[in-house]
Formats: C-alpha cells, sequence, structure tokens
C-alpha cells in the first residue's frame, strides 16, 4: 500500500514539472517513478505498520503545525532584525549554549523538532548526540524562551495516547 | 510592473553586497561556506525575478529549482568535507 | 487584479526588508554562530515571502477575461509555474534550516570558538538556564 503511495507522488511530481500531459509524456513519467519505486520505495515513509487513517491524522496535525510554524518565523525575523539594526542591539547578544535532553523517539520526531528550535527566536540546533540536542542560544531571552511547549507539540502529532496522560 | 521588478532585482543584488563582503573577509572557512549558502539561497530568488522581467517565467523557474536543489546539496557536502577533514587530521596528528 | 499586484508588491518589499536585517546581521555580530543566526532565519523567511508575492503577480497575469468566456486552456500554464515557485518556496523552507544545523555541527565540531558572554560563563551552568521539557 506504501509503495502505491509512494508511486502516486512521483507520478505527481513528474507531472507538475514536465508540463506535457499528451500519452507520451504519461507512459514515460510512469516508466520512471515505477523504477524509482520499485527501487528506493522504503526510504519516504519510517514505520510502515500505521494505518493509513492515523498517517492522515498526523497530516492535518503537521499541517496545523506549520501554521504556527510560519508564525513563529515571522516573530524570529522580528527579532534578528531588532538586533541587526537598532544601536543598542548588539549588547544585548550574549551568546551561550544550552544542552537538554528530550523524550521524541523516532529520528522523524526529532528532526522536526531540531528544525523548529531553528526557526524560532534567537536559538539554533547545533548538534543532536542520541537524546541530547545542544542549542545555540544568541541572547538570554531567547534561552530563557526554550521552553517545553514545542516538544509537548510535537509529542501530541505522533505520540497522541502518551501526551493525553 | 517591469520596472518594479527591475528594482526590485537591483535592489536583492545591492542587498547581497555586504554577504560579499563576509565571503572575502571572512576570518575563517565556515564564514565563507555560510556566505556562500545565502548568496546562493538568493541567486533562486533572483533568477525568477530575471524570468518575470522577460516574462518567460516558466522556463526561468525550471533552472531556479535545480539552483536550488544544487545549493543545499553543494553547502551540505562542504559542510561533511570539512568536518572530515578536520577529524582526519586530528586522528593524523595524534 | 490590481489588488493581487498590491499584495504581491508588499509582500516582496518586506521580503527585502527581512533580507537587509539578515546582510546586515550577518556583517555585525560578533562571532560564527550569531551570523548563522542571522544567515538561517533571515535567508528562509525572505526568500518565502518574495516567492509568493511573484505567485500573486503570477495569477494576477492570467487574461482572466479570456478564462471567464470560457477558455481554460489559458489557465493550465499560469498554475502550473504557480505550483513550481509554491515548490521552491518549500523546499527552501525545508532545506534551509537543515543547511544551516550541518553547517553548525561541521563549525562546532571542528573547533571554532563561540564567543560566550563573560557574564556567565557556559562551562557552569547554572539551573535556571537549563530548561528541563
Amino acid at each position: 500500500m506504501y509503495r502505491v503511495l509512494v508511486f502516486l507522488i512521483l507520478m505527481l511530481t513528474w507531472m507538475i514539472l514536465s508540463g506535457h500531459f499528451d500519452a507520451f509524456h504519461l507512459i514515460m513519467g510512469a516508466v520512471c517513478s515505477g523504477i524509482v519505486t520499485w527501487l528506493s520505495s522504503d526510504l519516504l515513509f519510517e514505520d510502515r505498520s500505521l494505518s493509513l487513517r492515523t498517517r492522515l491524522r498526523q497530516l492535518a496535525r503537521i499541517a496545523s503545525y506549520f501554521v504556527w510554524l510560519l508564525g513563529q518565523v515571522v516573530l524570529a525575523n522580528i527579532y534578528t532584525l531588532k538586533l541587526a539594526l537598532s544601536p543598542g542591539g548588539l549588547d544585548e547578544v550574549a551568546p551561550r549554549v544550552v544542552t537538554f535532553r528530550t523524550h521524541l523517539k523516532s529520528d522523524f520526531a526529532k528532526y522536526l523538532l531540531a528544525q523548529s528550535i531553528t526557526l524560532t527566536p534567537g536559538t539554533v540546533t547545533v548538534k543532536i548526540v542520541g537524546d541530547e540536542f545542544h542549542i545555540h542560544a544568541i541572547s538570554k531571552v531567547a534561552a530563557d524562551g526554550l521552553d517545553g511547549s514545542m516538544e509537548g507539540w510535537i509529542k501530541h502529532i505522533f505520540e497522541p495516547e502518551a501526551s493525553a496522560r | 510592473m517591469e520596472l518594479f521588478f527591475k528594482l526590485a532585482g537591483m535592489a536583492l543584488f545591492v542587498l547581497m553586497l555586504p554577504i560579499f563582503y563576509r565571503l572575502i573577509a571572512g576570518p575563517n572557512a565556515m564564514d565563507r561556506i555560510l556566505a556562500v549558502n545565502v548568496i546562493g539561497t538568493k541567486t533562486t530568488v533572483l533568477l525568477v525575478i530575471i524570468g518575470m522581467i522577460f516574462a518567460r517565467v516558466g522556463m526561468f523557474v525550471d533552472f531556479a529549482l535545480a539552483y536550488a536543489l544544487l545549493n543545499f546539496i553543494g553547502s551540505l557536502a562542504a559542510a561533511r568535507y570539512y568536518h572530515q577533514d578536520r577529524l582526519r587530521q586530528e586522528r593524523g596528528a595524534s | 487584479m490590481i489588488i493581487l499586484q498590491i499584495t504581491g508588491a508588499i509582500l516582496v518589499i518586506l521580503g527585502l526588508v527581512f533580507f537587509l536585517g539578515a546582510a546586515v546581521g550577518v556583517v555585525r555580530f560578533p562571532d560564527f554562530y550569531s551570523r548563522m543566526h542571522a544567515a538561517g532565519k533571515g535567508d528562509t523567511l525572505s526568500t518565502i515571502l518574495m516567492l509568493l508575492g511573484i505567485v500573486c503577480f503570477l495569477i494576477a497575469d492570467v487574461p482572466w477575461a479570456a478564462v471567464i468566456h470560457g477558455d481554460f486552456s489559458l489557465l493550465v500554464e499560469p498554475i502550473l509555474t504557480s505550483i513550481k515557485v509554491l515548490m521552491i518556496a518549500l523546499l527552501i523552507m525545508v532545506t534551509s534550516p537543515t543547511s544551516t544545523h550541518a553547517l553548525m555541527q561541521a563549525g562546532y565540531d571542528s573547533g571554532i570558538k563561540p564567543h560566550l558572554s563573560e557574564a556567565d560563563d557556559d562551562s557552569t551552568p547554572s539551573d535556571e538556564e537549563t530548561p528541563t521539557p
């Protein structure tokens, strides 16, 4: 079932990128997508045991999460703009490295957490070693803004039953 | 509208000049890789804007897509090369 | 359609303003890691905003009078181009933090010293600085 999904995603990408909808191009696209699916369809989804319904629910939650993330990106940029352009902004720059442990399990959840930390105001993920996140914060305000709310969001996306209790 | 995009492209190029300064004067190699990464991302936008000026966006957007992919792979490869190079030097020194 | 064009112009100009912040930050900030902050964030948002503005212009450029009269074949090419531009924006949004992270890790492991503030040294992190999520 996941192979069909991968094939459909590849075929849709082919159709968008080629822009021709005659029989020759469509057959060529189907052949190419089939070969790629046959060779490397196990690269795209991590956990094959989940049902399609769970996947759709995760997708909806990720979409709402992305909207929240876009707001955070705008806030982060306004903060950077303030630091860079205001005359006293450089005095506020006091970089520090913060370390914390996460409870997320799958690699994709960790990746999403690292990316959100990079995009939120004043913090960038430096390094992930196992469960440990090393985070570079540009000022004291930014380091204080790192609480567990973002991890709660991501836990809610991938492990809803664990965060409910 | 063509005038607006000409002005926007020129403004984008002028804003890329401070990053060129960082590319030339950067204290070490990582700063230069950073500058190349930022300039590459902005070149993607500049390609689409050039497409808008020539009214041939359908053609230029393909270049921009390929350039964005290449820029990402390039900066990843540079970061990994620098990383491994430093590790190899440490191993050779010890 | 003039509304769409004005929205697109505002988005492009906002993107330029945020890129100004990134450029000044890259020059002014004291060490490599702080520069990475400015580069990684300002780059992502300004690219997304400018590409969204260009999509607004593309949609405004469609000859809507002919489309309303039933000539839908004029609609195919602008929509494909808009989807491609949106694909670039999504690609940048996914890849730019990733390359930022890769460069940070390479710099950190290769021993570039972060410019830590003297007031609170990293070697003795106090309790309120270490969040426990």
